[in-house]
């Protein structure tokens, strides 16, 4: 098959849309509505009050745990796969929180849906969306009372990217964006009792604008293209940014109408992707490990903890980015106790081994309390994986293992090193030992 | 020996190794010995939840504080007076004890415009030392190590959290702490024969991200055993508790008196998010947090260590002035901070008592940036520029 070929093809695999549906979508209410409700329902004792809140709490860390149990699940899918990754990237370029499992849900659904359609279409989506509505306080921002947080992130970190807008211009542009919110199915209203309906300047255009005039606005300057093609090259293609390239880049999608899909096909086929300085350039997220090792050896999480565990640890918790700016990512993953976990996690996956590396408390009552879990149970067909090499002889099987699990080469003595150490009497608990050994690498970190 | 003249062969015959002169030199200094960044360090507890701050530092003359928090209000007759004014929370007691000695000042108000009330954001801002409006991605303290390291080989020990993993407040641009539960786990996780392996094979790939890890790796496996070697020298005789801050304590203690060169100690306390029945949950908390603190300041006073150890407490926001109807409290704004340790003060409160007449939207006002504080400990105790590792200049406060 043709590059290209190839390429179309993953792009027609990824027009299949699988939505999450692990919450139901019954009215969102945050703990401050829930409190009340329980308060008044519960009429009785101040035991009864503590003990409904615990289980609502417990409710939801087990519907936000399915919920990332089944995304993750869906990246290691491979007909799922790219539009999963994408519908990543944009969890993290439009990182929000939310207390209710139910706008998470819809939100990422939103994402999945218009992760390869046109970023304009997206924007206004995650724009009228009640997680980020909530998430920066646009509820509150009213007629003489405007709360800029939202029109501030629009454009600092959805769209033109900071320095390319004034103070006045989040200012005006904030009013137009009063009465902008959500009921408690998550659905976007307009309030227009809220709505400040007079004359503002934006980017020195006068009109009585209204939050859909700015969102054009934002789509009109080619500084947004830039923005996002800066982004999608740093996260697809290397951190460190080729200036020609990104350039040729956000001048495609500016003139596609800012279809996703049409750049990211661009890219794919772009000889530079391919250049080996592109190759191996990224240090693997943590949710790009557990998605990798899914579909490196076609395994199901049947035990679930891991999947959490290991994200807390490495430092990326799905639906909880730091903040509305997202993971910051690249070398950041890395630390002295982030990488020591990267290479003990194999063997604790796939060996068995204990592992006994805590989870930091987040402080928040509410948050769950990971169990400090000894062992994980993991079930993976050998057999099936080493099956795939059997016809490779003896003296090449850990190079051949080590060019299928790294993307960059590897020392020749870690090599040697690596099939020393392995002794096991038949092949396939060989295959399984050897590749236990090459994921501990440090070249498998990248990708 | 052995590993050094093998990495100083290898290191030269590597093409497009970059790294490799750097970490070599990180070796080098472990072998001669490294000196502190300087001869001060600064202990920060963090205290995680959101302490409540009235509960902690009780107004205890105040009508409002008493109208407003019915069922958690602590009684008048149980505080500890500090002033007319203010008093501590009695599971304090032990704090109260280094008050008396002068050994403490309590810092209210403090705070910072536009506050967060998410646990998460607002942590980030005291960790990453950012405004409400900004995010950066590295920390106050990592920051520092970068400042430090300019020029130099810096070692991730230099900044040491007691935990499995490592906090926002400790990750530099250049230079990442180090974050470790006790210095024989740390070091048994990185004397395993195949982290050996790795650390002896260079690269054979030349990507930057590749040389960063081999660095990383190679600059953890010798700050373990420095740490490990350099800790054995002195153990505590002090009885420290066997809370978990008392062991992290207790552990901090032994490497100060053991002479390892690391200038910031950083360790948490989880718990503080007090929304239903407050009282016996943060009075057995802030009991924890006073016994241990009390041992690690006595311990430090025992080694005439007292004089170069300050320990900074805070938490990411106070709570609200008014009580919930769980007998409980909600997010809330500005809050106290504890500075312990050091000279002998001749002020132990630095400003005014939160003033409840005067609030916003039910909350506390702010009067001090947090940012003061870290500016202050930056420039006069650890000796650095703050204008470098702050994103603004800050006042002074007049601390010690």
């Amino acid at each position: 098959m043709s590059r290209l070929q190839l390429v179309k093809s993953l792009f027609r695999d990824s027009s299949n849309i699988k939505l999450l549906t692990q919450v139901s979508n019954a009215p969102a209410q945050d703990l401050k509505n829930m409190r009340q409700a329980v308060k008044q329902n519960a009429g009785g004792s101040r035991e009864d009050l503590r003990d409904k809140l615990k289980l609502m709490a417990q409710e939801r860390r087990e519907s936000i745990s399915s919920l990332n149990d089944a995304w993750v699940a869906q990246m290691g899918n491979g007909a799922y796969a790219f539009r999963e990754k994408m519908a990543l990237f944009w969890h993290n370029h439009f990182a929000c929180r939310s207390r209710a499992v139910s706008f998470i849900q819809q939100q990422n659904n939103t994402l999945r849906t218009h992760a390869l359609g046109k970023f304009g279409d997206l924007l206004m989506a995650v724009s009228k969306d009640a997680a980020m509505l909530q998430f920066l306080n646009n509820q509150q921002n009213r007629k003489h009372s405007p709360n800029e947080n939202f029109a501030r992130e629009v454009m600092e970190l959805f769209t033109l990217g900071r320095g390319q807008y004034t103070e006045q211009d989040i200012k005006e542009a904030a009013r137009a964006f009063t009465g902008w919110g959500f009921n408690i199915n998550g659905e976007f209203v307009f309030r227009e009792n809220f709505h400040d309906d007079g004359l503002k300047t934006i980017f020195g255009k006068s009109g009585n604008y209204i939050g859909e005039d700015v969102i054009e606005m934002l789509l009109a300057n080619p500084k947004t293209a830039l923005h996002i093609s800066t982004k999608i090259y740093r996260a697809f293609v290397n951190e460190k940014v080729d200036d020609a390239h990104v350039t040729a880049m956000a001048k495609r999608f500016y003139h596609s109408q800012y279809d996703i899909a049409d750049l990211m096909q661009y890219v794919f086929t772009s000889d530079w992707f391919y250049h080996s300085i592109n190759i191996g350039a990224q240090i693997k997220s943590p949710v790009e490990y557990l998605s990798g090792l899914q579909r490196t050896f076609n395994l199901n999480f049947v035990d679930k903890t891991p999947v959490l565990y290991t994200q807390k640890i490495l430092g990326q918790v799905l639906f909880n980015p730091p903040n509305v700016a997202g993971w910051p990512g690249g070398k950041a993953w890395i630390d002295s106790s982030s990488l020591l976990s990267r290479l003990q996690l194999p063997s604790v996956l796939f060996r068995n081994e204990t592992i006994n590396i805590s989870v930091k408390e987040s402080g928040d009552v509410n948050e769950e309390k990971l169990v400090r879990k000894n062992k994980f149970e993991i079930n993976i067909n050998w057999q099936d994986f080493a099956h795939s090499f059997e016809s490779i002889p003896d003296s090449v099987l850990c190079k051949t293992l080590a060019s299928y699990l790294l993307q960059v080469p590897i020392n020749d003595a870690t090599i040697k090193r690596i099939e020393n150490k392995v002794s096991a009497p038949e092949r396939t608990e060989t295959v399984k030992q050897l590749c236990i050994s090459l994921m501990s690498t440090l070249e498998y970190q990248v990708c | 020996m052995k590993r050094r003249t093998f990495l100083k062969k290898t290191a030269f015959t590597t093409a497009g190794s970059l790294l490799i002169p750097q970490f070599l030199k990180a070796y080098e200094q472990k072998h001669f010995g490294q000196k502190p960044l300087n001869d001060k360090i600064l202990v920060v507890i963090q205290l995680s939840g959101g302490n409540d701050g009235l509960n902690t530092v009780v107004p205890f003359r105040n009508d409002i504080y008493y109208r407003e928090r019915p069922s958690i209000a602590i009684n008048q007759n149980n505080v500890l007076r500090l002033n007319d004014e203010i008093a501590f929370n009695p599971a304090l007691e032990k704090i109260k004890e280094l008050y008396d000695n002068g050994l403490v000042s309590v810092i209210n108000n403090v705070g910072y415009p536009n506050p967060d009330r998410s646990h998460f954001r607002s942590m980030d801002i005291w960790q990453t030392g950012s405004s409400s409006e900004e995010y950066l991605s590295s920390g106050w303290i990592g920051r520092y190590l970068d400042a430090q390291c300019i020029g130099q080989s810096c070692l991730p020990h230099q900044a040491l959290e007691i935990d499995d993993t490592l906090s926002l407040a400790l990750k530099g641009q250049q230079v990442n702490g180090l974050s470790l539960q006790n210095p024989e786990k740390l070091y048994r996780q990185t004397q395993s024969t195949f982290v050996k392996t790795l650390t002896d094979i260079p690269a054979a790939d030349n990507h930057d991200n590749v040389a960063y890890l081999y660095k990383t790796l190679a600059e953890t496996v010798s700050s373990a055993e420095y740490v490990h070697t350099k800790a054995k020298v002195n153990k505590s005789r002090m009885m420290y508790p066997t809370t978990e801050l008392g062991k992290s304590l207790n552990t901090i203690a032994e490497l100060i008196t053991s002479g390892v060169s690391t200038s910031v100690y950083y360790v948490s306390l989880s718990g503080f998010d007090t929304h239903i029945r407050q009282n016996d949950q943060q009075d057995r908390l802030l009991r924890q947090y006073a016994e241990a603190v009390n041992v690690f300041v006595n311990d430090m006073k025992a080694n005439s260590r007292l004089d170069d150890v300050m320990v900074l407490t805070f938490s990411e926001f106070g709570r609200r002035v008014k009580q919930n109807a769980s007998s409980g409290t909600d997010h809330g704004t500005a809050n106290n901070v504890f500075l312990i340790g050091g000279p002998k003060r001749t002020r132990s409160i630095l400003n005014e008592a939160p003033d409840l007449t005067n609030l916003d939207n039910g909350d506390l006002k702010y009067s001090i940036d947090f940012r003061e504080i870290y500016a202050t400990l930056l420039d006069d105790w650890l000796h650095t520029d703050s204008t470098k590792i702050l994103t603004q200049k800050f006042n002074k406060l007049p601390l010690f």
